[in-house]
């Protein structure tokens, strides 16, 4: 564990050093390209300025960054009891010293993450989508993998990630607008010049047109690399942490087979912190092997479900070597873990199935996440009140009954 | 007689690299006795959580099941047992026949559709359900952390640091039912 902890940790350092990189050379050849040949320099100090805000910014409230970007609103104990326990008896299996912040999304589509940048200050999102189709064992496995993903460190990874290809991003844009825009105004003064001084500068505006375009693409492809194994790792310690490795395999299912249009909120910066990759349906990425965040998620079904022995780290290796035959990826210090045992999964009530009802419980839950407040009249009917509603008492529409209201 | 300063200066070496040894390992011992401390603490915390349910439940389910004094009495007794418990093992013990007692209880409330419907009592089975899983996952962790703060205490060269300050071995949080033995066990659809 503390083996992977450190490998985790050292990776997220060499990752901002290679992102500067990407940074500073993509300042330079900007600078160059803008203000001419001693400009290189002026741009590497602007992009390492750039760095060093980002740095800064992303350290201090990336994850508040992050929750906001998805819209995730923070609930408390009342507003979904059962995710809330959830996520508490994970911190007590996983030993963790504070209770993360627990925050819901309102988007249908089924998916979840963690981000934060230690164990003591981290948050784990779900959108209700998730909590109205998974029932508890499943539940319980998807919020042990984004434990794992907190036990492991890889949320400030995540974070620090996500925040620096948005920043590299967004100076390729704005380079690139900026070109684009200023060429379509002033396409003759490059042509009138007709001096070497205006041919050497073009070569370099072209230059700095093709690093704008595949800095981006450098820095997306270095976070992917890293990344997918950090899935897996995170399956293998929500198994553990749980002992009941079936409970995450369905949860995944039921995520992979979700009609749900894709989650409105994600983007190419945060959609590799999700547990599933959020941009299922569309057939953009081309360079799936090269571009994907996360590893297919038939293949993480598979070795949950043949994980028959136990649920140590040891037992998910052996789960993963026999069903993608390729070499280990559990790090040697974990894998002498002590041999665990499965336990029996819980029975439960079936979750409602049909589509209607999931619906109807999402707008419910968001309901609940924005301050309604839900009675049930005794002639049945049940009311839904707003939290702007500002009066003592309301009269059932149905039945004609004046029932209390909470001041809230 | 330089021979018998750089003697001195060897001797002398030595000595204050055992003594960083010492400390290094006295510091780390004391630090897992801590986590193993703090683990039992969590299971505390749970186990008085669930004795403070237990009141409510039983409240809210009376009114329904006029007939069954005889499960709410033997929920009651175990109860108290288990409060009354001081030591580990005692503790593990009463607290079995507690989950014991509490899943009779949950297979009787079956036979009672009109209780399941009630959204009090749904709150608090959820409350239930979740503190019967914390209180599993609390002792999980108790006996990782008791595992290697024992491995700890009897492996060289630590052993011989914990017995010169008298570190003592624990005893691991061990399941006397057999219905509890199954990881979270009180399972009520």
């Amino acid at each position: 564990m503390w083996e992977l902890i450190r490998a985790n940790k050292r990776n997220s350092i060499l990752l901002m050093a290679l992102m500067a990189v990407v940074l500073l050379l993509l300042g330079f050849v900007i600078g160059m390209a803008v203000v001419g040949p001693e400009g290189g320099l002026l741009g590497v100090g602007a992009a390492a300025m750039i760095w060093l805000v980002l740095a800064l910014v992303s350290f201090s409230s990336g994850d508040q960054i992050l929750l906001a970007a998805s819209r995730a609103q923070p609930v408390t104990h009342d507003v979904h009891p059962q995710l809330f326990n959830v996520v508490e008896e994970m911190k007590i299996a996983a030993g963790l010293p504070v209770m993360p912040k627990v925050y819901i999304i309102n988007d249908p589509a089924p998916n979840a993450f963690a981000t934060g940048r230690s164990p003591q200050s981290a948050s784990i999102a779900v959108t209700a989508g998730l909590l109205a189709r998974l029932n508890r064992d499943e539940l319980q496995g998807v919020v042990a993998h984004e434990m794992s993903h907190i036990l492991h460190r890889d949320i400030l990874y995540i974070t620090l990630a996500g925040i620096m290809l948005g920043g590299i991003a967004l100076l390729s844009q704005v380079f690139l607008r900026g070109t684009f825009y200023h060429s379509m105004g002033s396409r003759r003064r490059y042509s009138s010049g007709g001096r070497g001084g205006g041919q050497a500068q073009l070569v370099l505006f072209i230059i700095a047109i093709a690093a704008a375009i595949l800095a981006p693409i450098m820095a997306q492809l270095l976070y992917f690399a890293l990344s997918r194994r950090r899935e897996y790792l995170a399956d293998a310690g929500g198994a553990r942490l749980t002992r009941y490795p079936e409970g995450l395999a369905s949860a995944l299912e039921k995520i992979a087979g979700d009609p749900a249009p894709q989650l409105a909120t994600a983007n190419e910066a945060t959609a590799p912190m999700y547990i599933a990759n959020p941009f299922k349906k569309r057939g953009r990425r081309t360079l799936s092997d090269l571009t994907s965040t996360h590893p297919p998620i038939s293949e993480r079904i598979r070795i949950l479900r043949n994980m028959s022995q136990g649920a140590s780290f040891k037992d998910y290796a052996q789960a993963y070597t026999a069903t993608t035959r390729s070499k280990n990826i559990v790090p040697a210090a974990a894998m002498n873990d002590e041999p665990i045992a499965i336990r029996q999964g819980q029975v439960e009530a079936a979750r409602p199935e049909k589509v209607q009802r999931q619906v109807h419980e999402i707008g419910d839950i968001m309901r609940r996440v924005n301050g309604f407040q839900f009675l049930t009249c005794d002639c049945g009917l049940k009311l839904k009140i707003p939290p702007d509603f500002r009066a003592d008492a309301i009269r059932c529409p149905r039945c004609s009954r004046t029932l209390p209201l909470q001041a809230s | 007689m330089t021979g018998v300063i750089i003697a001195l200066i060897i001797i002398f070496g030595i000595l204050a690299l055992v003594a960083i040894a010492v400390i290094g390992i006295y510091n780390s011992l004391v630090g897992s006795r801590n986590q193993v401390d703090n683990a039992w603490a969590q299971i505390d915390v749970q186990l008085k959580r669930r004795h403070d349910l237990i009141p409510n439940l039983v409240e809210t389910a009376k009114g329904y099941m006029k007939h069954e004094r005889e499960t709410f009495e033997a929920i009651t007794k175990a109860r108290s047992a288990a409060m009354g418990a001081k030591t580990v093992s005692e503790a593990a013990k009463t607290e079995g026949q507690l989950a014991d007692a509490l899943s009779k209880f949950m297979l009787v409330v079956e036979n009672y559709p009109e209780l399941k419907a009630n959204q009090n009592f749904l709150a608090l089975q959820e409350e239930l359900t979740s503190t019967e899983n914390k209180i599993a996952f609390a002792r999980q962790n108790y006996n990782d952390q008791v595992l290697f703060y024992n491995n700890r205490i009897q492996m060289f060269p630590s052993n011989v640091v914990a017995g010169m300050f008298a570190f003592t071995k624990r005893d691991f949080f061990q399941v006397e039912s057999a219905a509890e033995r199954e990881v979270p066990k009180v399972s009520f659809s």
